[in-house]
């Protein structure tokens, strides 16, 4: 982009924003929402910027340590493009229901940027070392964040959350050593293309011997956790529910895309041939993901713990895109399947971080309004006092529902249409997981909005006018994306051609 | 003589020594109660050896070994007054300066006999200037004992838990080491039959294998145990809980890192074949690589696992330093290009993290809350009352950890991947003494500053922790934003030190290129 370095400016911003925000006391918000306004305009700015076949550009270089294959080196296509809106989005909305932190501010927003930073580190590097900074780096805002402002079991939360993902982490650290020792390289694009030929096994068994399946698992093990995949998911429950709402929004909305993202990135170019060797272990455990996630929902009491699961089964749809497209040599008609498979799963990315960020939105608005409660049985009839704020509410619970119309379907669907000629077994299974979610969302509504009204809800508040005006663009944008999903679609699908048409399997 | 490189502006590194020893002299003939001039004297002199590094390190960027001084000294013997420098002389001189000025700011309270404080603490400094740039094997020892014995005093008069016990076991494991190292050395001089006790004549004096086989181990013990080598690193965490904090901070960052040293330039440099293979194997130990290969990894895992239960918040700093030592040994005992630069980046970088630690256990927190037991600490909640000193601990324990970002990681991952090339197994347990590394630091970070724990859960802890604590002071803050600022640059742009180090790693390794 006549050569202003977009990528790195927009990785930086969050970090100045972080500095100012940590000395800016009261004002730490204002600061945070020019900052993360002023990013998403930057990553719309990118969108614009890509290059029309759908590979990787806007690519900024320079010399690290080349001795340890370290190079700075940034690039986004459209799936990295898309992630730095969604993740700006996000993080917007996040800083947006943010109004209530009374307790050290400063810090708070400060590490909520740092975080934003991360995020966007992450989506744009295409080098080993720069890419595991900002993984890192994301991670210790999280812990801090739910830490310190978090629920009254937010040590045990903090904890566990974070020693999952440092172990995941460990693994995938390991498994790219191995790669370097063999290559010498840390470069996803090169390593890439090492992969498609095939060099990259070759390299491996030549120089450590035949452990390139386990390198596979060990960098599926680093993702799997971050997404998460069942079993390794117990993290993610207590870490939803005892962060504050904001910072859920972040985690679910935003972070966990990031392990997603790294099987679309790293995992799926990288290891191919391997992810399609224990394909079918790994489509049991998507749908594992899918209808545990489903069914645990169903048993919760906590709006929180409901959402976080829902969260669980809405990511396990797009594990099952990744795994089922992971198909050695397929035919014309498998191709236009996978294609499927992969756009869906780019727009449920998209959605889901969407949708679910709104949703724990909606709960911190109630928590606001109820001195904190959050269970499913303490509201009651609150449409009638509060017919705006169930309103929205509710067209943020059908698109999460997968409502055709809003923003959720169109993902789910492209991802069943390309999953069942794939894998019919699994994607047969797994409607089983869109069932259970539409009765847990339906008794929700039912519970929440409708029923006998209690007393002491009589005069719930309903929206007041700056929520709306915060909450609208949210909403208008579940609608535009239902109506009009060629909005992304037009952008990313050269991506994934492009992206399908690198790797091998 | 001249065949190992010509003077230039690098020379002025010798400058180092020479400061430090004028500053100890002078802080010893300081009247008494002039603790505040002693004080600035102090951070003059470390000062001044910091800007004369820095000095070196940028005028030697490119450059081979230089010659800083050459001058007979008992020439009936051999014995020159030799001083070179490579890149890992220049690196690790350059770690002292900083060593040496965070020494002094967060020692800026002692009171108690404050000028003789400083002195034997610029002693100690300048011993250790000289160690690092002698190329002289009498020299070096020389410098070695020097810097030996002003530790002693540093923690058997200004110390704190079980002092005495703790600097007499230092003294006499450092005693113990240097022994061995004099024995292996006079050996070496003999068999040579040379008369010069010049490191690069001895390495080129072609010594037999069969003598060169006894002598390595003897002098590579000899100078791992300063290095905190299992099982021989028993004097490390009680010296270190047992030093103020100043002298904890040298211990842990540049006098162990004197040990390391000397098993890289002396034992491994004079004795090279003394790592080939015995000719037969047990358990896969087929020479003495192999053995302190191992030594190093249980010290990784050892210290890391013993670090993960400790009471005392100093202990826990203590035994990751035998843990992180051990990378410094593991990536030696790679013997390739990749595993020994990171040996020297781990020196450099532990160095560094672990003088930041212990600056904070030691000097910001044990001087307000006079506990160091992670059980009354965690009543204190310090994060709320200390947030600089939380903070300052949770970005050194990230450094500590290893996290991507900071100087840590680069070294541990060139010594993982070392390591890898050489023996996989030493990686794959390595990589368990890093996850573990994690967990200690993460559990001494939760208990000792973001505990949950209610209020005056201790009786002890009623009494202490309802006052203020003072308010943290300025040497407080330049010395964590110094330590901190270098590990990022370092870990952000490792060239800053690779450029460096790779070249006189290259050369060592070629053999006879001592």
């Amino acid at each position: 982009m006549n050569g202003i370095p977009v990528l790195t400016l927009i990785t930086v911003l969050p970090i100045v924003g972080a500095a100012i925000a940590l000395v800016a006391g009261k004002h730490a918000r204002a600061v945070a929402l020019i900052t993360t306004l002023v990013a998403l305009a930057l990553a719309l700015v990118i969108w614009t910027q890509l290059p029309a076949d759908g590979s990787i550009g806007l690519i900024e270089k320079a010399a690290w340590a080349p001795s340890l294959g370290i190079e700075y080196k940034l690039g986004v296509d459209g799936l990295g493009a898309l992630m730095l809106i969604l993740s700006a989005i996000v993080a917007l909305m996040s800083v947006d229901a943010a109004h209530r932190v009374h307790r050290q501010p400063g810090l708070y927003f400060g590490l909520v940027l740092l975080l934003e930073a991360g995020l966007f580190g992450s989506f744009t590097a295409l080098n080993f070392f720069h890419w595991f900074l900002f993984w890192e780096l994301s991670l210790i805002p999280a812990f801090f964040l739910i830490k310190l402002w978090g629920g009254s079991k937010r040590g045990p939360a903090a904890t566990q959350f974070f020693v999952y993902t440092m172990a995941g982490s460990v693994a995938l650290l390991l498994a790219f050593l191995a790669v370097f020792l063999s290559t010498g390289s840390m470069d996803f694009i090169g390593l890439a293309q090492m992969a498609s030929t095939g060099a990259l096994e070759q390299a491996v068994t030549a120089h450590l011997g035949p452990i390139t399946l386990w390198l596979a698992i060990g960098v599926l093990a680093g993702f799997a956790v971050k997404v998460p995949i069942a079993p390794f998911h117990t993290w993610l429950p207590a870490a939803y529910a005892e962060a504050p709402s904001p910072v859920t929004m972040l985690l679910t909305g935003a972070m966990s895309k990031m392990g997603v993202y790294g099987l679309l990135r790293i995992a799926l170019p990288l290891f191919g041939a391997q992810i399609a060797q224990i394909r079918t272990p790994l489509l049991v455990l998507a749908v594992l993901t899918i209808v545990m996630g489903a069914w645990a929902a169903v048993v919760q009491k906590d709006l929180k713990r409901t959402f976080a699961y829902f969260s669980v089964n809405h990511l396990g749809y797009c594990l099952l895109g990744i795994f089922a497209l992971a198909v050695p040599a397929a035919g014309a008609a498998q191709m236009a399947s996978q294609q499927a498979a992969l756009n869906g799963v780019i727009l449920q990315m998209f959605n889901h971080g969407l949708t679910a960020a709104a949703l724990f939105w909606f709960v911190s608005i109630l928590q606001a309004r109820s001195e904190g409660e959050r269970g499913i049985d303490a509201f009651g009839g609150l449409r009638k006092p509060a017919p705006v704020l169930c309103g929205l509410m509710g067209i943020a619970l059908f698109s999460s529902l997968g409502l055709p119309g809003l923003n959720g379907f169109v993902g789910e669907f492209l991802i069943f249409r390309g999953v069942f000629p794939l894998a019919w077994v699994a994607a047969t299974v797994s409607i089983l997981g869109l069932l259970i979610t539409a009765t847990v969302i339906l008794t929700v509504i039912q519970k929440v909005f409708n029923g006998p009204l209690p007393q002491k809800w009589a005069t719930f508040p309903d929206l007041h006018h700056g929520e709306r005006m915060a909450l609208a663009p949210v909403i208008g944008l579940m609608l535009l994306l239902g109506l009009l999903p060629q909005l992304i679609v037009d952008t990313v699908n050269p991506t994934v051609v492009n992206l399908l048409a690198h790797w091998r399997f | 003589m001249s065949s190992i490189g010509t003077p230039n502006s690098v020379s002025l590194l010798a400058w180092t020594i020479y400061l430090s020893f004028a500053g100890a002299l002078v802080q010893a003939l300081l009247p008494k109660g002039k603790a505040s001039l002693s004080r600035w004297l102090a951070l003059a002199f470390a000062g001044g050896g910091l800007a004369l590094a820095v000095q070196g390190f940028i005028a030697g960027m490119g450059q081979g070994r230089t010659v800083l001084v050459d001058l007979p000294w008992v020439p009936s013997m051999g014995v020159h007054f030799l001083l070179a420098a490579d890149g890992i002389s220049r690196v690790l001189v350059l770690l002292t300066g900083l060593a040496a000025v965070a020494g002094v700011l967060f020692s800026w309270n002692i009171e108690l006999r404050t000028n003789e404080f400083f002195a034997f603490f610029l002693a100690l400094i300048g011993g250790v200037y000289g160690v690092f740039l002698s190329y002289d094997l009498f020299l070096l020892f020389v410098f070695y004992e020097i810097a030996i014995v002003p530790k002693y005093f540093l923690i058997a008069i200004w110390g704190s838990t079980r002092r005495e016990y703790g600097a007499m076991k230092l003294a006499l494991y450092s005693f113990a080491g240097s022994a061995m190292v004099l024995i292996g050395l006079l050996a070496a001089y003999a068999t040579a039959g040379s008369h010069s006790t010049g490191l690069i004549d001895l390495a080129h004096a072609n010594l037999p294998v069969s003598f060169q086989m006894w002598c390595f181990p003897l002098v590579f013990v000899g100078f791992a145990i300063l290095a905190g080598m299992w099982p021989f690193h028993t004097w490390a965490p009680t010296g270190h809980v047992a030093a103020p904090t100043a002298a904890s901070m040298l211990l842990a960052g540049v006098v162990m890192k004197l040990g390391a040293y000397g098993c890289l330039r002396v034992a491994m440099g004079l004795f090279p074949h003394g790592m080939d293979p015995w000719g037969f194997a047990f358990a896969g130990i087929g020479s003495w690589r192999d053995v302190f290969a191992v030594l190093a990894v249980i010290g990784i895992v050892y210290g890391a696992l013993v670090a993960l239960v400790q009471t005392d918040f100093k202990f826990v700093i203590g035994y990751s330093s035998v843990s992180h030592m051990g990378f410094v040994l593991l990536g030696l005992m790679t013997l390739n290009q990749i595993g020994v630069t990171g040996a020297v980046m781990q020196m450099f970088s532990h160095g560094i993290i672990a003088g930041l630690l212990f600056a904070i256990v030691g000097r910001i927190v044990y001087e307000r809350t006079h506990t160091r037991q992670l059980a009354d600490l965690e009543a204190m909640h310090l994060a709320k009352r200390l947030p600089f000193a939380a903070w300052a601990f949770v970005i050194a324990g990230m450094a500590s950890m290893g996290l991507p970002g900071f100087s840590g990681f680069v070294a541990e991952l060139q010594v993982l991947i070392g390591s890898w090339k050489a023996n996989p197994w030493w990686t794959a347990a390595a990589g368990i003494g890093i996850v573990v590394g994690v967990a200690y630091t993460w559990r001494a970070m939760q208990k000792a500053f973001f505990s949950d724990a209610p209020h005056h859960a201790h009786p002890h802890e009623a009494a202490e922790g309802n006052h203020a604590l003072a308010a943290i002071t300025w040497p407080e803050v330049t010395g964590v934003v110094m330590l901190t600022a270098v590990s990022l640059a370092v870990g952000l742009y490792p060239r800053i030190l690779l450029d460096t180090i790779e070249p006189a790693v290259r050369a060592l390794l070629a053999g006879g290129g001592q």
